[in-house]
């Protein structure tokens, strides 16, 4: 039997067959706004983020020192314990050199484009990376192994976010 | 457990922009399917189906909404979705149906529209990030695919070029099929020279946004042998799901794909799948993808599987037949449909309906998978002759 007797349908529609209403389509916008509780672990990493200090949580039964904090160990599924101060300085596991915003317009000519890294956290478990992104840096010179240090925005500035630092850079 | 048979598949062709609604996409690639082996909907107990995000839609619990285009009207219907990993999962989801002994037929049926998200349904990615420790950057999925690609290649020291091969040699291929959304051949130098998105992603390592269905048709072994002399059985299936604190793991290799992958080469009686698969259909949403999930599903050492594509090994007449289909690269991206199109093939290849696309040498075993959410879970499925 031929399979391609059982491939039908998926018109391909263009642009233009929709600007010249061969074809209608209907539009609405959703507006969805949230407010999220930052929770009982991640609430405290955030407090310590406007004190300008990395906080992670250890679990006793593992050993692990896990970063963003968490009220439970996922691995032993037990409650973590102590809290850990670990160091505002890492290793660059991995990185991009990014052109494209969420939305997927692109970085404007002359803008500096996007510099995510996944970071390893000094005094933490190996392997314990925070999604950041990097600064200060050209990024032709970026690299996989490279150390870096968090550069925080000044105190008052400072909101309980992520975004308290505003990147890592090397040093 | 009960013996499952795949007995139909259909799909519709991959487009960019679809002038079809969701409901109509599935209705195409259902009723297709069901024509393939000639059989109405009185013929089918339940209906397992998948389809990815409600954001893209704009639709709400949108399962409930295609349940009329997929022949879900009267029946026991569920949804099933783990984002990218969505269209082998139904088809695991539509397996335990009917291996249970619950119901005798089942149709596994998946769709996405993409283009009704504007501007870009790349948008909605945002909000699959931790909304309170990473969403605050304004990560892309851009970002976390670069960002293991980038792991993956330094781990092993893959290059942008090897990377790039997958690309021409998956769309090439892709344009032996004819629900593929691309025509144009595609040259190695176009790969490498395509639009930087995210270093070290181009434009044309990426699989492109697509609207289309797939469906299939399964049946318990007996009624599989009274609807056709050729059932492509489902032989195993594996599924598992890693942390979602997706920066904390090792991105240079899916861990949870092998643990997958392990769990449906043990259900098939697979003891070296290297050896004994003869097509793989791996998740191919960009080029890196493939052979990462090469090494994930055991069908290629760590480290050497850009050897092995250089020999060849992974072409048509390969050893190892990777893509036959031209994977999500070469015949599009439609979510939780591309899954279900690498259902389809297997169930095309093994009964040597492939035509221009066909593997030599009347394979026996094939493998299809599909992965998703934050580089997180996989789902395998093990099909056999």
């Amino acid at each position: 039997m031929e399979h391609t007797n059982f491939i039908r349908g998926g018109t391909a529609l263009s642009a233009k067959d929709v600007e010249q209403n061969k074809a209608f389509s209907v539009e609405d916008e959703l507006a969805c706004r949230y407010a999220w509780d930052t929770g009982v672990g991640v609430g405290r990493y955030l407090e310590e983020l406007k004190e300008g200090n990395i906080i992670g949580k250890k679990c006793r039964k593992c050993h692990r020192i896990m970063l963003p904090a968490r009220l439970f160990c996922e691995l032993c599924f037990r409650p973590t314990d102590e809290w850990v101060y670990v160091k505002d300085t890492g290793v660059v596991n991995t990185f991009s050199i990014c052109q494209v915003n969420w939305d997927a317009s692109r970085v404007e000519p002359g803008e500096k484009p996007h510099l995510p890294a996944v970071i390893e956290i000094d005094g933490a478990s190996k392997g314990m990376g925070i999604l950041h992104r990097l600064g200060e840096v050209d990024p032709k010179d970026i690299k996989i192994g490279m150390k870096v240090k968090a550069v925080w925005k000044p105190k008052r500035q400072r909101i309980g976010s992520i975004t308290d630092i505003n990147y890592f850079k090397p040093y | 457990m009960r013996k499952v048979g795949v007995i139909g598949a259909g799909m519709t062709n991959f487009v960019r922009r679809a002038q079809e609604t969701p409901k109509e996409l599935s209705y195409e690639a259902t009723k297709a399917a069901l024509d393939s082996c000639e059989m109405n909907l009185e013929d089918i107990e339940c209906v397992a189906h998948g389809t990815a995000p409600d954001a893209f839609d704009g639709i709400h619990q949108k399962g409930e909404y295609l349940a009329d285009g997929s022949g879900g009207w009267n029946k026991p219907t569920m949804r099933v979705f783990v984002g990218g990993a969505t269209g082998v999962h139904a088809l695991i989801h539509g397996w335990y149906h009917v291996a249970s002994g619950m119901f005798d037929t089942c149709l596994v049926v998946c769709e996405e529209k993409m283009s009704s998200a504007m501007p870009h349904a790349q948008g909605f990615f945002l909000t699959i990030f931790d909304h309170t420790t990473e969403r605050a950057l304004e990560p892309t999925l851009l970002w976390i695919f670069a960002m293991e690609m980038n792991r993956y290649m330094q781990r092993y020291g893959y290059t942008k070029e090897d990377m790039a091969r997958v690309a021409v040699k998956n769309k090439n291929q892709g344009r032996k099929h004819p629900a593929s959304q691309f025509k144009e051949e595609v040259t190695l130098e176009e790969v490498l020279n395509s639009e930087v998105m995210a270093y070290p992603v181009s434009r044309l390592d990426v699989s492109p946004v697509s609207d289309g269905a797939a469906a299939v048709v399964l049946a318990a072994e007996n009624v599989a042998r009274q609807v056709t002399e050729q059932p492509v059985w489902i032989e195993g299936v594996g599924w598992c799901l890693d942390t979602a604190y997706w920066a904390t793991k090792d991105l240079s290799y899916p861990r949870y794909l092998e643990k997958a992958s392990k769990m449906a080469y043990d259900m098939a009686g697979i003891t070296e799948p290297a050896k004994q698969i003869n097509i793989a259909e791996p998740y191919d949403p960009f080029d890196y993808k493939a052979l990462h999930h090469m090494e994930g599903l055991q069908l290629s050492p760590r480290g050497k599987t850009v050897e092995l594509l250089k020999d060849g090994h992974f072409d048509q007449d390969g050893n190892l037949p990777m893509c036959p289909s031209g994977g999500l690269l070469g015949v599009g991206n439609p979510i939780a449909a591309a899954g279900t199109m690498k259902v389809c093939e297997l169930f095309w290849q093994l009964r040597g309906e492939a035509g221009e696309r066909q593997v030599p040498g009347n394979p026996k075993y094939g493998v299809c998978q599909a992965w998703g959410d934050l580089m997180q879970v996989s789902s395998v499925a093990v099909m056999g002759v």
